[in-house]
């Protein structure tokens, strides 16, 4: 039995009329895969922004590290080793894909980031380099953001993001906005590289192969609960999945 | 430090020596005041890099000025290299007890409150009589060191002062820029939201350069206090801070060398003029930055320097 990373308890969020989270609980062993999979509006960003600490949950804790980290700056959550990709990437239009990846190497190097050092000194260019080798994507180094595929920007984005040392990754949506024939390939890359380090992952997402085929365990969201935890297989064949989450015909 | 950051540094202080072989009084003393008031825009410019535009630049212009002033007169302090020191001093305090409140602050938020600082100093010393009110103070000219030289030797030993302060202030701002502090700016002026999620605090990267514009002020406002010999409240007033804007966005955030040539522009353009047209020299100036934001959107600088050549 592996230790629990994550340990998310009665979690409960309203914007409004809205309820974006309600009795919110799960336990993630480390190490494990994980997907979120629900209609939208679900509240599955929700429950990554309330981990990653975009939004402070009304109620309920959110134990990680040994720290109750519900409400916690997004800056001081990244610094404890739970790091994000976005469902929109976010990156730096007016820096080059290099570039982007020396911010975050600039950030989450050994030392703090230097007033004096060049911020392309050849050692972080070279990690730059190998990291971006390792997304498949140092082709594109020399390129500004706006040029980039949909799917070259969500994998520069997810680089970024585990530029730091990585204990959970949390992934919104890491094929959305990417080409069909693109989708298994940039999973296969991504989950692939956060498995080697024993990264806990958990991702965001609607194709129901992707769930099947890179996850351990599903959590179900519908109107802000969760309503089904467990094995793909198990909780695609829940009525109530069936019924809320994948329609009917699934 | 590069050796073609070296090369620059040392090329750009024989060219601006040169100056004080060949320029004539009128020229050199220009050319002072306008290298004095580039350092100050060279802080502006070090806040836009990080995607911030102080409209309150007067401020530390005014405080360096104001407190050389009073330590010359009250204490009789005349070395130039001691009231450099003790204003900046001055100015790095005050910019750090308003560089971390104002840091969290963006875009017209940011402007504004720093030009209402400022403000709040010209006011303060308009009426505050027993230091000249809206006359101001005089200060003695300085000595370098001992020596007190007057005339010719006077102007020639102040421009020589301003031109090796443009060269250090110029080179230790280009190593920052290109730091990986400097990266990490950019970023943030790009993409909060990332700089943020990667674990650094923006807030933090605009208190530095906050408070790097805030000596680079002091700096500027010491030189140009000692160059005309006459300091009053219009130091801190809104239309000395717009100037100030105005130079950074002629010269853009991309070189450094393009502020100080932005900055002896503006200082030729206001003298001709005004010898000229004296009513129309601002609609002049208006009309010429309008052209370089169309034709330059990136400024002046942009001609010699690209975004994406930075990585040299
Ligand atoms: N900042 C906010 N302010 C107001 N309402 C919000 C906010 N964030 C989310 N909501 C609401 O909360 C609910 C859950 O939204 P959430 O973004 O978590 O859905 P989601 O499952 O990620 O959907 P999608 O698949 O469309 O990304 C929605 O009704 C949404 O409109
Ligand atoms: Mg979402």
């Amino acid at each position: 039995m592996t230790a629990t990373v994550l340990d998310v308890r009665d979690v409960q969020k309203t914007f409004g009329a809205v309820t974006a989270a309600q009795d919110i609980s799960v336990a993630v062993p480390e190490g494990a895969v994980y997907s979120l999979i629900g209609t939208n509006g679900a509240g599955k960003t929700t429950f990554v922004n309330m981990v990653t600490g975009y939004i402070k949950p009304d109620a309920g804790t959110i134990n990680f590290g040994g720290r109750d980290i519900a409400g916690m700056a997004p800056r001081q959550i990244t610094r404890m080793g739970i790091h994000r990709s976005f469902q929109i990437a976010q990156l730096c239009n007016e820096l080059t894909v290099e570039e982007n990846m020396l911010v975050a190497g600039a950030i989450h190097g050994n030392h703090r980031p230097s007033f004096l050092r060049n911020g392309h000194n050849a050692e972080a260019r070279d990690r730059a380099l190998a990291t971006l080798e390792r997304f498949n994507i140092a082709e594109h180094r020399n390129r500004l953001i706006p040029e980039l595929s949909g799917g070259v920007k969500k994998l520069l984005d997810i680089a970024m993001a585990m530029a730091g040392k990585t204990s959970i990754m949390m992934l919104d949506e890491p094929t959305s906005g990417v080409a069909a024939d693109e989708k298994f390939p940039i999973m296969d890359l991504v989950i692939g590289a956060l498995r080697s380090e024993g990264v806990t992952v958990i991702f965001v997402e609607h194709d129901m192969d992707i769930v099947t085929r890179y996850s351990e365990r599903v959590l179900a969201f519908y109107d802000g609960r969760i309503i089904a935890d467990d094995t793909p297989d198990e909780v695609l064949s829940d009525a109530d999945v069936r019924r809320y989450v994948t329609g009917a015909a699934a | 430090m590069t050796r073609s950051l070296t090369l620059s540094a040392a090329a750009a202080f024989v060219l601006l020596a040169l100056g004080a072989l060949v320029l004539p009084d009128w020229a050199m003393f220009l050319f002072a005041m306008a290298l004095a008031k580039g350092l100050v825009c060279l802080g502006i410019v070090g806040m836009m890099r990080g995607g911030l535009v102080s409209f309150g630049q007067g401020l530390y212009y005014c405080l360096g000025a104001y407190t050389a002033t009073l330590v010359a007169n009250t204490f009789g302090v005349s070395d130039i290299f001691l009231l450099t020191v003790l204003s900046t001093g001055v100015c790095l305090a005050v910019g750090l007890a308003f560089g971390p409140l104002l840091a969290s602050y963006r875009g017209i938020f940011f402007a504004m409150l720093s030009l209402a600082l400022s403000m709040v100093l010209y006011g303060s010393l308009s009426k505050m009589s027993f230091i000249g009110g809206t006359d101001g103070l005089n200060i003695a000219a300085p000595t370098f060191l001992g020596w007190a030289p007057e005339g010719r030797a006077l102007q020639t030993a102040l421009y020589l002062y301003v031109a090796v302060m443009v060269v250090i202030a110029g080179t230790l701002m280009r190593i920052y820029f290109d730091s990986e502090q400097g990266l990490i700016a950019l970023a943030a002026r790009d993409n909060e939201l990332r700089v943020e999620y990667l674990g650094a605090s923006v807030r933090n990267v605009n208190t530095y350069s906050y408070v790097f514009g805030a000596v680079l002020g002091g700096i500027g406002g010491t030189i140009a206090v000692l160059a005309l010999g006459h300091v009053d409240p219009e130091f801190a007033f809104w239309t000395t801070s717009g100037e100030f804007v105005f130079v950074a966005i002629l010269a853009g955030y991309l070189s450094v060398p393009s502020v100080f040539v932005a900055a002896i522009i503006l200082e030729m353009v206001r003298s001709f003029s005004n010898l000229y047209f004296p009513n129309t020299w601002q609609l002049a100036l208006g009309i010429f930055l309008l052209i370089v934001i169309v034709v330059l959107p990136d400024g002046l600088g942009s001609l010699v320097r690209r975004r994406k050549g930075d990585a040299t």
